[in-house]
């Protein structure tokens, strides 16, 4: 049981936080930021290095620093925040106190050592291997013990975050069901586990190997086991940042979901389908039946699929319902006009549902598709898909949730609030326009992960048509311009935390036990127009998929014309 | 009344689902189903297709039969590294080698017919990506792969490597032609 004082209800947001909670959210994102900040330095040191002509680093800082980027962004930082967010979800979200506090220290800890060591392997030389790292290519044997290492500090944060819902539970701080964003992040916390096992079974094989202890590890089954790893995290980053939606719709508009069955349906269809995602990098590879390709790589006939897709459609109608009911009930869009478009958290949320769906959700089922994935296999197609997915979908609403942390959680005024407003729309199109062109360049077939595209001095040298080097050079501006955007979030986030006005950090409850979270009164649904609830978001739904629809048949039309390949 | 919150009602798993969801979810089901069904379907009706076989095999084999080819069927060689091209008769199975940082050797087919392509790795693992065909496919080490290409145009193709494998990988780039 938790000493008094122990919990501090925020003045402005109403949120209870658990203190001993309330630091690990804090240093935890904190520490994502810091690898926010040094990926994004890399990011500009490798987009400007892509763009033809400008060549701004060597070969081997080339590769070298494209490593580092990968592995800070995808890994460090996202993982960093989520434990954050998972932490939040648990403690703050059911007014609980956290599980096991000092081993959320020992956590944060192993991922901060594991961190700084794999990022000064890389930075040493001799482990430019990617962030995929493929046998039998090695990296030195701290690359994949700070990896492991990493992981063992999340899966630590897993169990605290899973150890809270017990107490929870327990403690009775919450009637009923557990919310729809705690459900969300358990989905997160659930995937996680299963990503770090992954990751383990093949990277501590993989680490003996570095130090000799053994002497082979398959590649073809490195691939396998690596992705349920290396693309598994990244429906962590879905599961968390669709969590994060709801959570933003639910702060912003005090919306609640349209049915809890089926946003919680539609979660409960991640956890069973979403890992088989992983196949999908395996599709270009020899030694894989064709039905198992089919099966897996649809995700399961799609299922997890149409659970973005439902996610896609309940988190904006959730949003409109709520603002009909507040009296915006005009015509088929007044709700959206009237949106809070100067508040960052919900502009940057807004942006990045419908990049992440637009971009990132059709450009993923291109790649997934067995016979399409080899127009696109290994192309910078493939980062332009993600980029969409866990920059556009996950890295701007990490943003967005910060903006709201900073006073309820950081207890800071937020300097330069303009600056703020407008940097989901500077970081948001200017990653659209970048992840449109690499998609463009790839379709053209440049390569990912090749550092001149001009084959200098080859005397077998292809010259790519002119538009792949116009795009090339477009990926560079907009990467620029995506990157300043990102420096304005440092720079708005870190400022306050240091330099912003503190606030009132609200009164400590009198208690040792928190206040519990009382289940809202249920209230009829009220409809929108047509007996629908949610008009505008259905007609949003259908031009999204005649996007689909087109630009799939697009992509069959174009596999039909090249080399027949049985 | 929020996201944040306990569902409301206690037994919400029985709410009914109003129609914009229902309809979405119907919709969504019916194109997710389209999409699964594409994959069989074009493998029935379409002509591109990677139904290839593999075997494992070791390098100095994969060498050895490589080889083998180019003594029998090489035409000239090109470039000052005296790559061999190989012109091969239609039909018969054809190996191109992956290694660093290089494709060896050089092949020349003709357009509409068919060749069992051999593909493999001798060191790292490496990217099949032939220009501006834009076809891809992953080269393994230890791993053949065995898929039947039937070229529909002709010219000069570019085979790129996009697999990084190390510090030379962005040299690797050959040719395979097509009459």
């Amino acid at each position: 049981m938790a000493d008094i004082g122990s919990f501090r209800i925020d003045p402005r947001s109403g949120l209870q936080y658990h203190r001993e909670a309330e630091a690990l959210i804090k240093v935890n994102a904190v520490a994502g930021v810091v690898f926010l900040l040094l990926g994004g330095v890399l990011a500009l040191l490798v987009a400007l290095t892509r763009v033809p002509g400008l060549h701004i680093l060597d070969a081997e800082w080339f590769y070298l620093t494209l490593t580092a980027h990968g592995i800070d962004m995808l890994i460090f930082w996202m993982i960093f925040f989520e434990i954050a967010i998972l932490y939040f979800c648990s403690s703050t979200l059911l007014r609980c106190r956290l599980a096991a506090p000092r081993w959320g220290w020992v956590a944060f800890a192993l991922m901060v050592i594991g961190a700084i060591m794999t990022n000064v392997a890389v930075f040493q030389g001799q482990s430019s291997v990617m962030m995929t790292s493929y046998t039998p290519m090695m990296a030195k044997p701290a690359f994949y013990a700070g990896l492991i290492l990493f992981a063992v500090g999340g899966l630590i944060g897993c169990f605290i975050f899973l150890g809270t819902l017990v107490i929870a539970k327990a403690e009775k701080t919450y009637e009923g069901s557990i919310p729809l964003v705690t459900f969300g992040a358990l989905t997160a916390c659930i995937i996680a586990v299963f990503t770090i096992a992954s990751g383990a079974i093949i990277l501590i094989p993989t680490w003996l190997l570095s130090l000799g202890v053994i002497d082979k590890v398959d590649p073809l089954a490195y691939r396998m086991i690596w992705w349920a790893f290396g693309h598994s995290s990244q429906q962590i980053n879905v599961a968390a940042h669709v969590s994060i939606w709801y959570l933003v719709a639910a702060l912003v508009f005090g919306a609640k979901p349209m049915s809890e069955r089926v946003s919680r349906g539609a979660f409960l269809l991640y956890i069973l389908f979403l890992q088989l995602a992983s196949a999908h990098h395996l599709l270009a590879d020899p030694g894989l039946s064709t039905n198992w390709k089919v099966v897996n790589t649809s995700y399961f006939m799609y299922f997890a699929v149409l659970a973005s897709m439902i996610h896609g459609l309940t988190v904006p109608g959730a949003m409109e319902v709520a603002q009909r009911q507040k009296g915006y009930t005009r015509g088929l869009y007044e709700w959206l006009r009237r949106a809070p478009w100067g508040n960052p958290t919900f502009s940057g949320v807004f942006i990045a549902i419908i990049g992440f769906g637009f971009l990132g959700g059709i450009s993923g089922v291109m790649m997934g598709t067995e016979q399409l994935n080899m127009i696109i296999h290994n192309t910078i197609y493939v980062p332009g898909h993600f980029h969409a997915t866990v920059v556009v979908g996950t890295t701007l609403t990490f943003m967005a949730l910060t903006y709201y942390l900073i006073p309820v959680l950081f207890k800071r005024e937020m300097i330069n609030p303009g600056l703020a407003r407008l940097q989901p729309y500077l970081f948001g199109f200017s990653m659209y326009f970048f992840c449109l062109v690499m998609m463009g360049a790839g379709t053209l077939g440049v390569s990912r992960r090749h550092w001149d595209m001009a084959f200098s001095g080859m005397p077998m040298a292809y010259e790519w048509p002119g538009a792949a080097y116009l795009m090339m050079g477009l990926v560079g501006i907009s990467a620029v311009a995506a990157i300043l955007g990102g420096a304005i979030y440092i720079y708005v986030t870190v400022g306050s935390l240091l330099w912003g006005k503190r606030v009132d950090s609200g009164a400590a409850s009198a208690s040792g036990r928190p206040t519990p979270l009382m289940a809202p009164a249920a209230v009829a649904q009220t409809y929108g127009s047509q007996g629908f609830a949610a008009p505008g978001t259905f007609m949003l739904a259908m031009v999204f998929l005649v996007a689909f629809v087109l630009y799939y048949f697009v992509n069959w039309k174009y596999l039909s014309t090249v080399w027949g390949l049985s | 009344m929020s996201s944040i919150l306990p569902p409301a009602r206690r037994v919400w798993w029985k709410e009914p689902i109003e129609k914009t969801e229902l309809w979405w979810i119907a919709i969504a089901l019916v194109w997710s189903m389209v999409l699964f069904f594409m994959m069989p379907y074009w493998h029935v009706f379409g002509k591109q297709n990677l139904s290839n076989e593999a075997y494992r095999i070791s390098a100095a084999d994969f060498q050895a039969r490589t080889q083998e080819m180019v003594d029998k069927y090489t035409v000239r060689t090109e470039t000052e590294q005296n790559i061999p091209v190989v012109n091969p008769p239609a039909g018969s199975d054809v190996y191109l080698i992956g290694r660093l940082w290089q494709w060896w050797p050089i092949l020349e087919l003709e357009q509409g017919k068919s060749y069992r392509l051999h593909l493999s790795a001798m060191d790292y693992q490496h990217g099949f990506s032939l220009q501006p065909e834009n076809v891809n496919l992953q080269i393994v080490p230890g791993y053949e792969m065995v898929i039947t290409v039937t070229p529909n145009k002709t010219g000069s193709f570019a085979i790129v490597c996009n697999e990084y494998c190390g510090i030379g990988h962005h040299q690797m780039v050959s040719r395979m032609y097509v009459k």
